[in-house]
């Protein structure tokens, strides 16, 4: 339908444009070139021979033919060359994409002719990846993505302007028909529209270096590593026998690079807000990336910290969201918003990823989740002291609340955590009673939510506490979900 | 109007009995077999060997005769604003899933319910949530339920 619509009217921003014209050099044309010096390199002592050797450039195909293999070979080598560099051409060519009001489109392949289209309302995130070789040509790659899987649609590369330019478009068109666009007043600057100018984005977090390494160094793995390496280094220093010390190494290569991908995720960290409630995440520093969320596209949040942490006061927060780019190891990195923290940090950022949200303006709700135990429960319905038969240590801590737009959920003893659903997102919830459960009068609550790294878990709620939060929660997305609650969605969003 | 779509606990079809059956006789007769040919064969079948069909064996009457049980447990409501799934005794689960998350509804037969003339309902929302399903439902009530799901779900917003 919008083939023939964009088509009929002139629209400058419905046109067909080209990518980047390094993008066949940046999206694997390296790997070609290399290859081309790889065999140059391989034949040089022949081509010099055949330059030397052949004054007459005229006669070349006789030339050839005297040669016999060689020249044969030489034909091989330019034909290959020439159908690359070609190849290339055209795939840029081919590739091209459109931005209307309603959609992103792009269209790609030679032979096998691909077309992707993502609505713009659909927009889960976009993501602004500006690898280091890509910078030297002033290119950046944008990433959309809407739920489900396979689902980003690329655009590798762009010029850099364009692609900020882009992101502000795209956010604009999208942002117009959000679910919830309160206007945060917070930071009027930073106004989508004209963030693209603004590379830098002003954080609400700042990583001092001392913490971000304190944050990496501090953590089981690290330890874990710290510990193989020191007992390798003490067998070696006592002369012992260490042919099991092979059998670590892959492991101790996936941990140095888990901390390695944690390291660079940490690195010029800045998360911060723009006006219609985007919430924007940069990183990176030879990779500089920068995601950006349009509001409401949060499914879960989880503010976390393991034990090794507490002493410090530091928390980290990741989140689950529908539409995640699965694309060279980021899926699970990106999950990531806060990579270390306190406590003023972490509610920054909640005021960041809930804005206007009842809960957050409830006293204490969050700082009881945090850091409340056994005494304290402000709001929160605690497990009841028979629960302790199935969490001896953690019953005291595990306790849940429903606010009005979010079921709160506080677990854990050693790595304590608090999760956070927005009921607008909730996608089901799911009431279960075993046959120990039930003798105990608990059951177990699980709210449903997109695949994320945070799970939504009531463990050992007192069976009628588990019914009031089921028909609680029920409730109130019935309310928020009537379609006569929210007229003006109607019709934006089926 | 919405308060019409309220509906009662809706049991299914007292048929998918049958289904429920043939697949407890499919694991007694399969996991039996199995250990019965092992205690047969290998040498420790002499002294324990006959412990594991015995247990097998047992397991097999006992889900038979909690069977007609589960399928009554079975059953679905209509609500304002959700659908509620409920299945299980032993292990009692209850689900509530809102209409306007549901982004597909299946209608799966397999050969028994062909022959049955029932189908499954499976309700896939964006949650990689398990059991979401409605099995034992008549062919032509599978239907018309998804069509009514289906224009409820439109109806409501996203939630994506």
């Amino acid at each position: 339908m919008t083939g023939q619509d964009t088509a009929a009217e002139p629209a400058p921003e419905g046109a067909w444009k080209h990518l980047h014209p390094a993008t066949p050099l940046l999206k694997g044309g390296i790997a070609f070139v290399a290859v081309l010096g790889f065999i140059v390199a391989g034949f040089r002592e022949r081509l010099v021979e055949t330059a030397v050797g052949s004054p007459d450039i005229d006669n070349v195909v006789v030339d050839i033919y005297e040669r016999g293999e060689l020249g044969l070979a030489l034909v091989a080598v330019c034909a290959v060359l020439l159908i690359g560099v070609v190849g290339f051409a055209l795939s840029w060519l081919m590739h091209l994409y459109r931005i209307n009001s309603e959609a992103v489109e792009v269209r790609s392949g030679i032979l096998f002719r691909t077309n992707r289209k993502a609505r713009l309302d659909r927009i889960q995130d976009i993501v602004i990846t500006r690898p280091i070789v890509a910078r030297l040509f002033g290119a950046a790659r944008l990433e959309l993505s809407v739920a489900g899987q396979d689902s980003t649609v690329q655009l590798a590369y762009l010029r850099g302007s364009d692609v900020e330019r882009l992101r502000a478009e795209i956010l604009m068109l999208a942002g117009g028909r959000m679910p919830i666009g309160p206007v945060r007043g917070n930071d009027p600057a930073d106004d989508p529209a004209q963030a693209g100018a603004a590379a830098e984005i002003d954080s609400v977090v700042r990583i001092p270096m001392a913490r971000l390494i304190g944050s990496i160094l501090l953590q089981w793995i690290t330890l874990g590593l710290f510990a193989v390496l020191g007992v390798l280094f003490a067998g070696t220093v006592m002369d012992q026998e260490l042919a099991f010390a092979l059998l670590l190494v892959p492991g101790m290569l996936a941990g140095i690079g888990y901390i390695y991908s944690q390291v660079l995720r940490s690195l010029k960290f800045s998360i911060a807000g723009g006006s219609d409630g985007v919430v924007r995440i940069g990183y990176g520093l030879f990779t500089i990336s920068n995601d950006s969320l349009p509001p409401g596209r949060i499914h879960a949040i989880e503010v976390y910290q393991s034990v090794l942490w507490r002493p410090l006061g530091w928390w980290a927060v990741r989140i689950n969201r529908a539409g995640h780019a699965s694309h060279r190891g980021r899926s699970r990195q990106s999950a990531i918003v806060l990579p270390v923290g306190r406590l003023a940090d972490v509610e920054r950022v909640l005021a960041l990823l809930m804005p206007g949200s009842p809960t957050l303006t409830i006293p204490g709700a969050i700082r009881a989740g945090l850091i409340g135990s056994a005494g304290q429960s402000s709001g929160y319905v605690r497990a009841p002291r028979r629960s302790a038969v199935l969490r001896p240590l953690s019953w005291q801590r595990t306790a849940f609340a429903v606010t009005p737009d979010a079921v709160l959920i506080r677990r854990g003893i050693l790595t304590r955590s608090l999760v956070v659903i927005p009921l607008q997102r909730l996608q089901g919830i799911d009431f279960r009673q075993g046959p120990l459960r039930r003798a105990l009068g608990l059951a177990r609550l699980r709210l449903h939510t997109v695949p994320g790294p945070v799970s939504a878990v009531i463990a050992i709620p007192a069976a009628e506490d588990a019914r009031d939060a089921f028909a609680a929660v029920t409730g109130a997305i019935a309310l928020e979900s009537r379609p006569e609650s929210r007229p003006e969605e109607i019709g934006a969003v089926q | 109007m919405l308060a019409e779509t309220v509906g009662p606990w809706q049991r299914i079809s007292p048929k998918y009995l049958v289904l429920e059956l043939v697949s407890v006789a499919v694991f007694g007769v399969v996991t039996v077999g199995v250990t019965i040919l092992l205690a047969v064969n290998t040498s420790w079948g002499e002294i324990f060997g006959w412990i594991a069909p015995v247990v097998f064996g047992v397991a097999t009457v006992i889900m038979g005769i909690v069977a007609p049980r589960r399928v009554r447990a079975i059953g679905y409501r209509l609500r304002a604003d959700d659908l509620l799934l409920r299945r299980g005794i032993m292990f009692h689960r209850e689900i509530a899933v809102p209409y306007g998350r549901m982004q597909l509804i299946d209608i799966n037969r397999g050969p028994v319910d062909r022959m049955l003339g029932l189908a499954e309902l499976k309700f896939v929302t964006a949650a990689a949530s398990s059991g979401l399903t409605l099995p034992g439902l008549p062919a032509a009530e599978a239907s018309r339920l998804r069509d009514r799901l289906v224009a409820l779900a439109e109806s409501r917003r996203a939630g994506l």
